[in-house]
């Protein structure tokens, strides 16, 4: 089971020119909205018709420019789910979900198949409501519901929790991590979200104006993001163009500050580093500072700094705890050299 | 009273709104999806019969189905049917002028349309056929059924037209509106007086229903799209 898209496609503002390919797994398409994750799936639906390109999955080519293949969204057998659900307003849950199970010509087979996944997804009180009677949960769970009942080969998600409410989000998102491991298959979920991301998949692609800026493993895109866009995107917020100093060496330009660096400096022209990866303490990397505001968050407070000589500010993410006992008295901060993440422009 | 007169009407407009639910409704879905200048055009030309006068459209009518012209007159030689002044020949007429009705209406119930169910009907294996009818229509159910009744109210007032192609012929081609016209010119006041409040009567029902219709559109419209914003990014 596996999925590989190497696509091009002329957007107007921007061309969509994206490549990922994953396994049996979740991979987690991370982006900006409007950056075009959502027109690769549909792309990969076949909603959308790329310029050029590929689409295969599980050995079944889907598009190819080439060889003039492009089969039709029936065809496809691609289980895409929409922000909105996409529910048909005028059939009730079983109706719905009896749509989903049309492809199955046995109509004995039809029914059981359809009976087994209301079962399954804990939506037998509620056949016969409409869309509409529904909570976004419901709505939610139903939609998967129709689309597993259709046997897809691939799962597209398009920013599955956007439409609830941030309460509901988290139990939801445990549903669909229970309903993607039972599925076995490849998943291809769109999001904006880093935290859901990274909870969520295996493997993650930034995009950026429509193109792949880094894909890998979840955990080394996290430590490695490579570019300022990337490293924006998994959430890293202090972001500082730099000037080579030595092969090991940099000044950030915007904190003043000279710095020691884990791997070597090559090309990069930023660096990074992480709001909770900053030190109160004395060491490689340390300077002397002054808070310029604090900000309380519900579990920690944000306190942002400045050095001496400094454009801007550099924003230190530390447990409650911590600061009450450090406020007043502090006046070090240290980047350690292995937090520091170097990224090209 | 003679009651052929609503009687005819009523056959008229009923067999011109049949014809026009169906033209009318494949018209609107087409053009909804073409590009942007044939839609342009295309509406422009298929608008015309609501604001040009019945009778040009009477006219142009004769002009093309008249017995000495090129359809009439083949129609005369080939079935020995003649295709003006006749009771049916009337529908040539109410057809025309209520085309822009119910094609403008239908158009904008199905513009209002989420494409993304089509999209997800396609993506679980549906049929493009039955998305059409048994999603994408019953979606738009309210403002087609609008379109309707409205085209079926103006086919059951149409009189310019249908006086220059059918004529006015007592028990074979008087319509409602036809027969008022005659009535009111040979001075029977009380008889058109009688036929101009069964012709409100009508009109006045149908309007109603037509109101109805739209409220419960908009109000099932604001179910359907449940409020929420869809981003496309």
């Amino acid at each position: 089971m596996s999925i590989s898209v190497d696509i091009e496609k002329n957007l107007g503002v921007f061309r969509l020119d994206v490549h990922f390919s994953a396994g049996n797994e979740v991979i987690a398409l991370l982006g900006a909205s409007g950056c075009g994750k959502s027109m690769t799936l549909k792309c990969i639906a076949g909603i959308e018709r790329p310029d050029r390109g590929r689409i295969v999955v599980n050995d079944v080519t889907l598009f190819d420019s080439e060889k003039g293949i492009n089969l039709t969204p029936q065809q496809r057998h691609t289980g895409l789910l929409f922000q909105n659900y996409a529910l048909f307003p005028n059939m009730t849950v079983l109706q719905n979900i009896r749509a989903g199970a049309r492809r199955e010509r046995d109509a004995e087979k039809r029914a059981s198949i359809t009976e087994d996944i209301i079962k399954s997804f804990g939506l037998t009180e509620l056949v016969k409501r409409y869309p509409h009677q529904l909570s976004g949960g419901q709505q939610q769970r139903v939609a998967l519901a129709r689309i597993l009942v259709s046997d897809p080969g691939v799962l597209l998600l398009d920013e599955p929790f956007s439409a609830l409410d941030s309460h509901l989000r988290f139990r939801l998102e445990q549903e669909v991590r229970e309903i993607i491991r039972g599925f076995g298959k490849s998943v291809v979920l769109v999001s904006h979200d880093r935290d859901e991301v990274f909870r969520l998949s295996d493997k993650i692609a930034v995009m950026h104006n429509g193109a792949v800026e880094i894909c890998g493993e979840k955990k080394e895109v996290f430590a490695r993001p490579g570019t300022r866009n990337a490293a924006t995107l998994t959430g890293c917020k202090n972001i500082s163009p730099i000037r080579k100093l030595g092969q090991r060496r940099v000044l950030a330009l915007d904190w003043n500050m000279e710095l020691e660096t884990a791997e070597d400096v090559g090309d990069a022209a930023c660096v990074g580093i992480r709001m909770h990866d900053l030190r109160p303490e004395d060491g490689c990397n340390s300077f002397s500072c002054q808070v310029a505001e604090e900000i309380e968050n519900p579990f920690s407070y944000t306190v942002m700094l400045k050095t001496a000589g400094s454009e801007r500010t550099i924003g230190w993410e530390t447990d409650k705890e911590t600061w009450r006992q450090l406020r007043g008295r502090f006046d070090r901060i240290c980047l350690p050299p292995e937090a520091i993440i170097l990224l090209k422009g | 009273m003679d009651l052929f007169p609503l009687w005819n009407s009523l056959r008229i407009a009923g067999i011109s709104t049949v014809i026009i639910f169906f033209v009318g409704i494949f018209a609107a879905y087409y053009i909804a999806k073409a590009p942007r200048a044939v839609k342009g055009v295309l509406d422009v030309i298929l608008t015309l019969p609501l604001v040009l006068p019945p009778t040009v459209v009477g006219y142009l009518l004769l002009r093309v189905l008249g017995p000495k012209r090129p359809i009439g007159a083949w129609f005369l030689s080939v079935f020995d049917v003649k295709l003006t002044m006749t009771w049916w020949s009337a529908i040539f007429a109410t057809v025309i002028v209520i085309f822009p009705l119910m094609y403008r209406t239908a158009r904008g119930a199905f513009e209002s349309f989420d494409e993304t169910l089509a999209y997800s009907g396609k993506s679980i294996g549906l049929s493009n056929t039955y998305i059409f009818w048994r999603i994408r229509l019953p979606y738009c159910r309210q403002g087609i059924l609008a379109g309707t009744v409205l085209a079926f109210a103006r086919a059951l007032g149409e009189y310019g037209a249908t006086s220059m192609i059918a004529g006015y012929t007592p028990g074979r081609t008087a319509t409602i509106s036809t027969t008022v016209y005659q009535l009111w010119r040979t001075n029977d006041d009380n008889l058109a007086f009688r036929w101009v409040m069964v012709n409100m009567a009508i009109s006045f029902v149908v309007l109603l229903a037509v109101n109805m219709l739209e409220k419960k559109a908009r109000r099932t419209g604001k179910e359907k799209g449940g409020g929420r914003d869809v981003d496309f990014g």
